[in-house]
């Protein structure tokens, strides 16, 4: 209970504390110590839910279940690492002349605003709370999209406003729907949005009005999520906001999105008797993995070509939760995880080796192994990591999301895996020369911060060949209520 | 059909006041006047809110007509007519398509709304259940503005104006949201206006405009 309010509370403190005191020489420390501290309020609060189980306090407002409990450490977690992470990086930017000491004191406090908005969006129970949140996230991260004030970073910024903002536009005519079919089962008032209240009666809600909210609710959530062909906005915003803001922005509001989606396809599963969440999201899934992965090799931008590298892994992922069963929701859990703590750990080592190079284009960023081995190593794991390569974790979902594909959608299996093929080709094709090409620039005199990068990727080698119980237990109990 | 009781006819009024609003901001080019447009939208949403609320007795609701009465009808106005002052932009000129064509592919969504809402306002059980049709081509004719527009503000005006037709649909569904949740969006709204504000700013100084079509240089194959 107080480990709750102290995971909400931290976070919108520190970002007032930041906002006021200003850019000074310890904000950065500041930012790291109030992520730490979430951090270890969400681990209490896992610990909590080990020994009790799950916690539904606050009035009801606030649900912690096996679902959302992983998520909200590993945002806390990602977050921390990310402080950590851009406190060196950006010391740099300002170094360089590129951000100015008010621009910083912007970076802290949003950073911190919107840490607290997808915390808030996890925690909720409250499925309007969930949508005022979700634009919360986007309109902390528009004024970080643009942080550089350069003409691309502002039409980067305009675009992910507008197009989130209507997205989320769409979602809010979702909840309005849904609001109004659980109206006349629960009542007017507060009680009617909870979702616990409505999943208890999921069974029934009326299913044309369901039906007609959850093609909103994916829409919706679905831009946020990034799918095809609602991404537009997700490229730009990656390749043209500072690097720790791609870091967050691919490793969690993505998920986060993706987790608001989920929760509204239980509540329509129940009320539904045929598979229409489920072909929905399988055919959102799909597109995002083939279009995703053919427009990898067209890249010329590193921080772009990861970016679609999100869209496909986020595809893979609204693919396995869209065929259900609890293989396919235990990998697509697994692959939540995994990918956010992978594609945070590759912005890092990407995020240093632009700012070396001064360039993100990748045709000008070479041979990285000599001029700064750490990066090189870094970026050169992370992306094997990411590519789905034994032993690390993203093998291990991504193995399972197939099998389970083979067996129940067999007509979709030929082009996952020929979307993997090319995906798999397109990368490590630019990578490769990153990495280990013929350079003539010098050994570069600092060593980067690259910590976060190998804590992320061990864990990630970790959760491939070895999951601890509780986690492995928690995500088949929210693989049972995915259903 | 039995003549209804004044009140709903009253709602009915301001909902067809409503769909006309929403094709005079659709046919303006002048940007002053379509922040006056938006605020009478406003004004119309929050006597219409407080006729439901009287008709129905639904006390909740007075409390988000007054919510709406501060911030569409005063706050929201307010920022945009000084974000204008203090930018200079007086006028719009040509948006991406006429407009005659504009109000024809108008005409068409109210037709497309009006057969998307059947199902649902059957299954309603509110007095305002015909007005949801209405509700839902507002929004409709705000995301065609969006789409046909070139420069930042009229896009931000249809961007509200199409939260203003949403919290119109949630009235005439369901008597309007719980009270956190609608007092969470207006928040949502006000902080966005606010972020878009400082945003304008950044945008002139960056391409001395508010016209986006110097926005083309994103690209998939980057921009060197």
């Amino acid at each position: 209970m107080i480990e709750i309010v102290l995971v909400l509370a931290l976070p919108l403190f520190g970002a007032a504390v930041l906002a006021l005191i200003g850019h000074r020489a310890y904000a950065p420390a500041v930012n790291v110590a109030v992520s730490l501290g979430t951090f270890l309020a969400a681990c209490a609060l896992t610990l909590g839910v080990i020994e009790g189980g799950p916690l539904l306090v606050l009035g009801r407002q606030f649900l912690i279940d096996p679902f959302n409990v992983f998520l909200v450490v590993l945002t806390a977690f990602v977050g921390f690492t990310t402080a950590v992470f851009s406190r060196p990086y950006m010391r740099i930017e300002e170094q360089h002349g590129r951000l100015t000491a008010a621009r910083l004191r912007l970076f802290h406090s949003m950073f911190q605003l919107f840490s607290f908005t997808m915390l808030l969006a996890l925690t909720t129970n409250n499925v309007g709370i969930l949508w005022v949140a979700m634009e919360a996230a986007t309109l902390t991260t528009v004024l970080l999209v643009s942080l550089y004030r350069t003409p691309a970073s502002l039409e980067a910024a305009w675009k992910y406003f507008i197009l989130c903002g209507v997205g989320i536009a769409q979602a809010l005519f979702g909840t309005i729907l849904l609001y109004f079919a659980a109206e006349k089962l629960l009542g007017a008032g507060g009680g009617a949005l909870l979702w616990t209240e409505l999943n208890a009666v999921r069974a029934d809600l009326e299913p044309t009005v369901l039906s007609l909210a959850f093609v909103f609710l994916l829409v919706g959530y679905g831009t946020k999520v990034g799918l095809v062909p609602l991404h537009n906005w997700l490229p730009d915003a990656h390749a043209e906001g500072p690097t720790p803001i791609s870091a967050v922005l691919s490793g969690l509001l993505l998920n986060v999105a993706l987790y608001a989606v989920v929760r509204c396809k239980v509540l329509v599963d129940g009320a539904l008797p045929g598979a229409f969440a489920k072909n929905l999201m399988i055919a959102f899934g799909l597109l995002s993995v083939v279009v995703a992965a053919f427009l990898l090799s067209r890249q010329k931008d590193v921080k772009r070509l990861f970016a679609y590298s999100s869209i496909e892994h986020m595809g893979i992922i609204t693919f396995a939760f869209g065929m259900g069963g609890p293989i396919a929701n235990f990998a697509g859990l697994l692959h939540m995880t995994v990918h956010s703590l992978t594609k945070s750990a590759i912005f890092f080592a990407v995020g240093h080796a632009a700012q070396k190079t001064g360039t993100q284009l990748m045709d000008d960023i070479r041979g990285l192994i000599t001029t700064s081995p750490v990066v090189g190593w870094g970026l050169a794991l992370g992306t094997l990591a990411i590519l789905g390569m034994p032993p690390f974790g993203v093998f291990a979902s991504e193995f399972l999301i197939l099998t389970t594909a083979m067996r129940e959608q067999p007509w979709a299996t030929p082009f996952l895996l020929t979307a993997l093929g090319v995906a798999f080709a397109a990368v490590f094709s630019k990578v490769q020369p990153m990495v280990f090409g013929d350079t003539t620039a010098a050994r570069l005199p600092v060593r980067p911060a690259m910590m976060p990068v190998f804590v992320h990727l061990s864990l990630v080698l970790m959760l491939g060949l070895w999951i601890p119980p509780f986690l492995a237990d928690w995500y088949r109990v929210a693989a049972r209520l995915i259903g | 059909m039995a003549s209804l009781p004044f009140g709903f006819q009253l709602i009915n009024l301001f909902a067809a006041v409503l769909l006309l609003l929403a094709f005079a901001m659709l046919a303006q080019r002048r940007v002053v006047t379509l922040i006056d447009l938006f605020a009478a939208q406003g004004f119309t949403l929050a006597c219409s809110t407080a006729v439901v609320a009287y008709t129905t007795s639904q006390p909740h609701l007075y409390e988000s007509t007054a919510l709406t009465l501060l911030l569409k009808v005063f706050l929201l106005p307010w920022l945009l007519h000084r974000l204008v002052r203090r930018l200079d932009v007086r006028w719009e000129f040509e948006g991406l398509i006429n407009i005659p064509t504009t109000m024809l592919i108008g005409i068409v969504l109210v037709v497309f709304s009006f057969n998307l809402a059947l199902p649902i306002s059957q299954l309603a059980s509110t007095v305002t259940r015909s007005t949801l049709g209405i509700a839902m081509a507002s929004v409709m004719l705000s995301f065609l503005m969006m789409i046909t527009r070139s420069k930042a503000l009229p896009q931000v005006i249809g961007f509200l104006s199409m939260e203003n037709g949403l919290f119109f649909a949630a009235t005439s569904a369901t008597y309007g949201m719980p009270m956190v949740v609608e007092l969470g969006i207006a928040l949502d709204v006000l902080v966005g206006m606010l972020i878009l504000g400082v945003f304008f700013f950044q945008i002139r100084e960056q391409f001395d405009s508010l016209d986006l079509k110097h926005f083309e240089k994103l690209k998939d194959t980057g921009h060197e």
